[in-house]
């Protein structure tokens, strides 16, 4: 059994000449669901671009089951690796399956001819995430929540013992939201010796309480990683997001985040006018 | 699941309407009473002719709509038939015209289409997906660069040949020798392969490069390989047609209509309804005011262009809702 999953090891990256990450160190352990979160413009997405190898860090290290990142193909990343990245563009009317069924690529040969147990592998994903019936549906005609659920399918149709997510619940309503994390602890238990899960969000009061373990970024840097209890204090959250907020803890010893007020004051414009 | 239309009878289906419009195009010309010396020596050879272009040319706008993640792509739209129509009017007013010398002109055209891809890549495509607007704007820039380049390469040459190239550039399919055909046939049998074979790729790089790279594409070897075989497909084609604008927006995008876009069904598929369009189009361009003949590029264009300006107002709608 490997100790890691996924391990960055002082990563740093900076975009013309703007530093995004500074010596990130995070580590990610099998049966783990581990969130990134951190206000807007903290480097969460550049990380997950890194860690998934499709943006080169100017330093530091990625490891994927203790090997260096760079010693994949892409091929094989593929099939270790499933990625569901924030923002994505379908210029062509894909149907709901087809889109799911290209999770199968990595698996397949360069026609791309699908087996038996491809199919199977790809009804099952549709029907995990209750898809089935928008199977024939066009892509491009579903709502943002429903699409998240398509691309997220299609990770999971990958197969692969770890998942890459950036914010994948940003659209979803509160009962799909749920349920999506819900199903996301239920995959992991499944086989907790060999899956694990990186979650980028938003949604700090939802998502902690499903979390193992919490990575809180702010401006590029890690400003506390651990339990999530002890991660997201009040103090923290004031500090980071600029919000006060009530923490208590739940009779399962997770956390409950209740935000109260805003503590971001803009300038006032200058002539004295108000909107 | 249930399937409306299954790959395999699309594909005999459209192989069916090819046979059909190809004994229609060799029955039907100028001539009264069509000898089976005209058929087979005037008419197969135009008609093989025009089924290589319209194949060449809705493939090559397949492929380039997947790499540019854009269903507007099309050679001629975005400048790359005006590239290769500079390295083919290059190797024409050196006198490439004739006999062997004719093999020249697809080479200079390759060259032309691989320079412009380059350039167009080079300039919007460096940012991941290139808007729609900045897309066409490269190629307005594109094509209107080749004119001025075409104009002075022309006018510097001698008046016996100007008029040979201004025939070939406003696009029209004539009579060549079967050797060029044959030719011709090789460099787009090798384009469409290389396309077919990395067809599946091209489902996954239409979504960007990044969920490409995501679902274990090798994205710059695919890319390199594709970008390759669609200039050879097009440096093919203008060399012995010329300038035939829209077939590679026209095909594509009627066949994702009924065949949706599965790039492993639209590439093949593009190239068979290809080659039934273009010879439909250019037996009608022979035949309806005969004896005098039409340039075919000029039919194209007339159904070409409404129908883009359609797509491009949808587009433009889609992106601003």
């Amino acid at each position: 059994m490997k100790e890691t999953l996924l391990a960055a090891r002082g990563v740093s990256h900076a975009f013309a000449g703007t530093p995004v990450l500074t010596a990130v160190d995070l580590a990610l352990r099998p049966g783990q669901l581990l969130l990134v979160v951190g206000p807007n413009g903290s480097g969460k997405t550049t990380l997950v671009r890194i860690l998934a190898g499709v943006l080169a860090a100017r330093s530091g290290e990625i490891e994927l089951a203790e090997r260096p990142l760079s010693a994949y193909t892409r091929r094989e990343v593929a099939r270790r690796l499933a990625v569901v990245p924030q923002e994505m563009l379908v210029p062509f009317p894909y149907r709901v399956r087809e889109m799911v069924a290209m999770g199968r690529a990595p698996f397949l040969g360069a026609l791309g001819r699908e087996g038996p147990r491809d199919r199977e592998v790809v009804e099952r994903a549709l029907a995990s995430l209750g898809l089935t019936l928008l199977a024939e549906r066009i892509f491009l005609t579903l709502s943002a929540g429903e699409k998240q659920r398509v691309v997220l399918a299609r990770a999971l149709a990958q197969e692969s013992p770890l998942l890459l997510l950036d914010e994948p619940t940003a659209h979803m309503d509160l009962g799909h939201r749920v349920h999506t994390f819900e199903w996301l602890r239920a995959w992991i238990a499944a086989k907790p010796l060999e899956r694990g899960v990186l979650l980028v969000t938003h949604d700090l009061l939802l998502a902690v309480r499903f979390a193992d373990a919490v990575v809180l970024l702010d401006r590029g840097r890690v400003v506390a990683q651990g339990e999530p209890c002890e991660v997201l204090t009040p103090e923290r959250i004031g500090a980071v997001y600029g919000v006060d907020t009530t923490v208590t803890e739940d009779e399962a010893g997770r956390p409950l985040i209740v935000a109260v007020r805003s503590r971001i004051r803009y300038p006032e414009p200058s002539d004295g006018s108000n909107l | 699941m249930k399937h409306a239309i299954r790959p395999t009878q699309v594909l005999l289906l459209l192989s069916a309407l090819l046979f059909a419009v190809t004994v229609l195009s060799l029955a039907f010309g100028s001539a009264e009473r069509a000898s089976s010396e005209i058929v087979l020596q005037i008419r197969l050879p135009r008609v093989l002719l025009a089924a290589l272009v319209g194949a060449g040319l809705a493939t090559a706008g397949a492929l380039l709509q997947a790499l540019l993640q854009n269903p507007l792509a099309d050679p001629y739209i975005l400048g790359i038939s005006g590239g290769a129509a500079v390295g083919g009017v290059a190797a024409l007013a050196l006198g490439a015209g004739v006999g062997v010398g004719a093999f020249s002109v697809p080479g200079f055209a390759f060259l032309g289409a691989l320079g412009a891809t380059g350039l167009l890549y080079a300039v919007a495509g460096s940012v991941g997906r290139a808007p729609t607007h900045s897309l066409l704007l490269t190629g307005v820039v594109f094509n209107a660069f080749a004119s001025s380049v075409i104009v002075f390469v022309v006018t510097a040459t001698d008046l016996s040949r100007m008029a040979g190239i201004f025939l070939w550039l406003i696009g029209s399919i004539r009579l060549v020798d079967f050797y060029l055909i044959a030719g011709v046939a090789l460099l787009l049998g090798l384009g469409l392969g290389v396309g077919i074979y990395h067809a599946y790729a091209l489902n996954l790089l239409s979504q960007g490069d990044e969920i490409a790279s995501h679902l274990g594409v090798d994205v710059v070897r695919v890319r390199r390989r594709v970008l390759l075989a669609t200039s050879l497909v097009i440096g093919a084609s203008v060399a012995v047609s010329g300038l035939i604008g829209f077939v590679g927006l026209i095909v594509p995008h009627l066949l994702r209509l009924v065949v949706g876009s599965d790039h492993r069904l639209l590439v093949p598929a593009s190239a068979l309804l290809g080659a039934s369009f273009l010879m439909l189009a250019d037996t009608l361009a022979r035949t309806i005011l005969a004896p005098t003949e039409l340039p075919v590029g000029a039919l194209t264009a007339l159904v070409g262009g409404p129908l883009f300006l359609l797509l491009l107002r949808r587009e433009l709608a889609r992106a601003a809702p």
